[in-house]
């Protein structure tokens, strides 16, 4: 049963769920990713394999984690491994299908900044800085992208390119063993990547969203699709599903 | 031969005035009663290494221990910002704050290979970020193959602080859990100092993945129970995830941040004193937490 009572956020989380299928390794970061991937986990796709940076492999947690390194990680993982081993034998040995990835700001060929608002040496804002994101858009055999729509984070330029999406001006992937981001999904709708120019297209907007609020909080000049289509609404199964998991989290974390 | 000793003699003893200091410990086991005894003992000049700075670089750059930090993530995870951290680095407060960032792959590379004794690691990493043009790596191409890859220089610290759940009568130590870099970190440093949940006669592997650091590569240990909070030991405690949320609220502005770690840090004797006020529930109350 499709649902008409659901957050931009819970949206974003289905659609971003229903892109992992059973048996994906998937690289997961902290907030909307993880609860798309465990949302994937706990619905359609209960054998996807869930890795976190902390070294916790093909962890099930009860609850979401705060933190990429909550003790619920490690307790519910299949193995535990070292830092260095994650990224070097696991990520960059190229073991993980998909790798899930948020920033501060993106620009039209999906490159993504998660470094510095402003001049780097005299920054607007410090932001946190590059963590796993770098290697994990590389080496990631793709990349879903999770990041609310805003003029301010859909940018024709990035300020700093954190981590590689289709290069400046599309210049492309050369020695990226990944093929980077498939798909960008926001609050608004879901865009691809041209598969010639690689310049984000808008190929889906939420139900209820026009095309020109989605254009209008994009900072360049955006590409809608031919055959533009509306996101399913999320089912009342996986609104439960969701809902149910957030409950249990902000009771375990006393929020 | 590591010696088992007090937390305070061991930062009198392992980290002067300008020490080039790795605390560690990936979200799990991160050493914040020593973080707080270097506060207290008014440490300066130090060159803070840390994959993700967390809370305990957030106090000791607010307090002005710090004149360079090297790093690869720097928010409070789950929460939003660094305050005393971003403060520092844009506003030079309380005072300026050199950094130099790279990405989570390229510091683990780093620590392996001041573990291993080697002068660089090597990595498939960075490729096409602008964080090339703004930090310390290279272009290498491999001689087999000819792939281009990242060559990253070594870490190798003046002084390691960890913390672990266990060490034995001859000082020996046992963690399990997420341990991060704690291997690396301990093996590429000068000095090492330990701070353990509890002090046994043989370590208990409970797993998962156990790490056992011999006494012979750790200087001096010190028995700190909880000394890792608001971080967590597997086995002894949970994380205080209440304490990370609220921590966003006592270090957003630079008063209250002072007053706070004035009150529970540098005016109390030792980390139990801190842990008394936890228990007491006075640490969150200005965060209304």
């Amino acid at each position: 049963m499709p649902e008409t009572d659901y957050t931009t956020d819970e949206i974003m989380s289905v659609t971003a769920a229903r892109q992992l299928h059973d048996g994906q390794v998937c690289f997961v970061g902290i907030g909307l990713p993880s609860e798309a991937a465990n949302l994937a986990r706990l619905s359609h796709a209960p054998d996807v394999v869930l890795i976190y940076e902390s070294g916790t492999i093909g962890t099930s947690p009860e609850v979401l984690p705060l933190s990429i390194g909550d003790g619920e990680l490690a307790a519910q993982a299949d193995l535990v491994v070292s830092v260095p081993e994650i990224f070097a034998y696991w990520l960059q040995a190229g073991r993980v299908d998909v790798g899930f990835l948020s920033a501060a700001q993106i620009d039209r060929f999906a490159n993504l900044n998660s470094t510095v608002i402003g001049d780097y040496h005299d920054p607007k804002v410090r932001l946190p800085g590059a963590g796993g994101a770098p290697e994990i858009a590389s080496s990631a055999g793709e990349v879903i992208v999770m990041l609310r729509h805003s003029k301010r984070a859909f940018v024709e330029e990035v300020d700093f390119v954190t981590s590689v999406g289709f290069g400046i001006k599309g210049a492309g992937r050369e020695g990226h063993r990944g093929t980077g981001p498939g798909v960008v999904i926001t609050d608004l709708g879901v865009l691809e990547p041209d598969p010639t120019t690689y310049e984000l297209v808008l190929v889906a907007t939420h139900p209820g969203v026009t095309v020109d609020r989605v254009v209008e909080q994009t900072g360049w000049e955006l590409v809608v699709a031919d055959s533009l289509e509306v996101t399913e609404p999320p089912t009342s199964e996986e609104l439960s599903i969701l809902r149910d998991l957030k409950e249990r989290t902000a009771r375990a974390h006393g929020g | 031969m590591a010696e088992i000793t007090s937390l305070r003699n061991a930062i009198a003893d392992f980290v002067p005035n300008g020490s080039v200091v790795a605390l560690e410990g990936f979200t799990h086991l991160i050493p914040f009663a020593a973080g707080h005894e270097v506060i207290r003992q008014e440490r300066r000049d130090l060159t803070l290494i840390r994959m993700t700075p967390d809370v305990i670089y957030d106090q000791l750059i607010g307090m002005g221990c710090a004149s360079k930090l090297i790093f690869s993530w720097g928010g409070n995870p789950g929460v939003g910002s660094l305050h005393r951290l971003r403060d520092a680095v844009e506003n030079d407060y309380p005072k300026p704050l050199e950094i130099e960032e790279h990405s989570h792959a390229g510091m683990a590379a780093r620590y392996a290979a001041g573990a291993s004794g080697l002068s660089f690691g090597v990595l498939r990493g960075y490729m096409g970020t602008d964080l090339e043009a703004f930090t310390n790596v290279a272009t290498i191409t491999c001689p087999f193959t000819g792939e281009d890859l990242r060559a990253v220089p070594a870490i190798n610290p003046d002084v390691t602080i960890i913390h672990a759940q266990q060490a034995d009568r001859n000082g020996n130590v046992g963690m399990w859990g997420i341990t991060g870099v704690q291997r690396e970190v301990a093996l590429a440093a000068e000095r090492v100092i330990v701070t353990v949940e509890e002090l046994v006669d043989e370590l208990t592997a409970t797993g998962p993945n156990n790490v056992v650091l011999p006494s012979w590569t750790i200087d001096a240990i010190a028995h700190v129970p909880q000394g890792s909070h608001p971080s967590y030991s597997m086995g002894y405690t949970t994380r205080d995830n209440v304490f990370y949320t609220a921590w966003d609220r006592i270090s957003r502005e630079r008063d209250s941040f002072s007053a706070w770690m004035d009150r529970f840090v540098v005016s109390v004797d030792d980390f139990d004193g801190y842990l008394r006020a936890r228990d007491a529930g006075t640490l969150l109350e200005s965060a209304g937490a």
